[in-house]
């Protein structure tokens, strides 16, 4: 359908011009982190399976996973995981076909920035 | 499909700076799309300058004025100059709003005026909606009945009447399908936060009796299911409505025909 015959038109521009909004940066954000919780997943697969395979072996990945950059990853992780736990939690909302008035969406936007901080920093202190 | 860079001959250049008016002291920056058919070149964005004192308070008021005064070449639609007509949709200062209901005082700074976006552009702020309208064809936008017709009209009570408050008044500006990420990236598959208002409005109108083959038609995994709650379009919409809302019934629906 749109194969309609356009001859050279030009596309007109879209995200550069765009203005983001709460809505869909935290719908973007979902899809972000849920990426990148594959890296993280990766990332402790490679320590356990360093742990089962000799002491030395597990000593050099134990010190990338502890050093300042693994905490780093290891932290953002975290957060990733709680971002993508409370994004999904407004998706089941969502799909009831209730919350999505523009106040209420962009109450719950905020409800899960702010909660993903909260807990990452509650999980930290409890865990550290 | 995802496309995150502009085609190379989509490509926006820094166009024309025009002449400011003379003895203004109130100046307003326009920053406008403009591409010609007419020459082979890329679009550029041309820099008006608008004496305030001497324009109407809408940003159509500012646009016919450059037309008129500075740039009759200067291509836009526009018609009923009060928001019903729908035909002035364009991306005002990042958002798809209609030029005639948006106030000159609502933008800060500079104004940047392009045409809706991820659009085939036919001429500086005019798209080619023609899927758009075929997409708004495809879920039958009338009433579907099987029952003979009755002597007078097709009755309803109030209650399902108030049904369709907040999705009739849809005057297809296209500014919703435009605003969504989603539409974007699948157009020519998904058929986008407008069209699905009005399969809606269908879809839940007491009298039409066609609501089973509607679901069905709407049964795909793009016609209705690339839609991720964005809500790009409710924020959007210059007539206040919400396609999300609408977008999630249906859903909802769907999962109601299959259980």
């Amino acid at each position: 359908m749109n194969n309609a015959d356009r001859g050279n038109r030009p596309l007109s521009p879209h995200l550069s011009i765009y203005r983001p909004q709460l809505t869909s940066i935290t719908s973007i954000l979902i899809r972000i982190t849920g990426n990148a919780l594959i890296v993280c997943v990766f990332l402790i697969v490679w320590w356990l399976f360093s742990a089962a395979t000799s002491p030395q072996y597990f000593e050099v990945v134990d010190g990338i996973i502890n050093s300042w950059f693994g905490t780093l990853i290891l932290i953002s992780s975290l957060w990733a995981v709680w971002y993508h736990l409370l994004g999904g939690l407004r998706h089941l909302i969502w799909d009831r076909a209730i919350g999505l008035d523009l106040k209420t969406a962009e109450y719950l936007g905020w409800a899960v920035i702010l909660g993903s901080f909260l807990l990452t920093i509650t999980t930290v202190v409890i865990l550290w | 499909m995802v496309q995150l860079r502009l085609p190379k001959n989509s490509r926006v250049l820094t166009g024309k700076t025009w002449p400011k008016p003379e003895n203004a002291s109130n100046i307003r920056k326009f920053k406008i799309y403009r591409w010609s058919p007419d020459d082979d070149e890329n679009p550029r964005v041309d820099t008006y300058f608008v004496d305030l004192d001497n324009c109407g308070p809408m940003i159509l008021d500012a646009l016919i004025k450059i037309k008129s005064e500075i740039d009759p070449t200067l291509t836009f639609r526009r018609s009923c100059r009060e928001g019903i007509c729908g035909s002035c949709a364009m991306n005002i200062d990042g958002i798809n709003t209609l030029a005639c209901i948006y106030g000159l005082d609502e933008v800060k700074g500079d104004v940047n005026i392009y045409p809706l976006p991820h659009m085939p552009v036919i001429k500086d702020l005019i798209p080619d909606l023609t899927n758009f309208y075929a997409q708004h064809a495809s879920i039958m936008p009338w009433l579907e009945t099987k029952t003979n017709r009755p002597a007078k009209e097709w009755k309803q009570s109030i209650e399902d009447r108030k049904k369709l408050d907040g999705l009739y008044e849809c005057v297809m500006c296209a500014s919703c399908s435009t605003s969504c990420p989603s539409y974007w990236w699948n157009s020519d598959r998904y058929l986008g936060p407008a069209a699905l208002l009005h399969a809606y409005r269908w879809i839940i109108d007491s009298r039409d009796q066609a609501t089973d083959e509607r679901l069905e038609d709407l049964d795909d995994p793009f016609k209705l299911y690339r839609c991720h709650t964005i809500m790009n379009c409710a924020k959007t919409c210059p007539k206040g409505l919400n396609p999300a809302l609408a977008i999630a019934e249906v859903k909802k629906l769907m999962v109601e025909k299959t259980n």
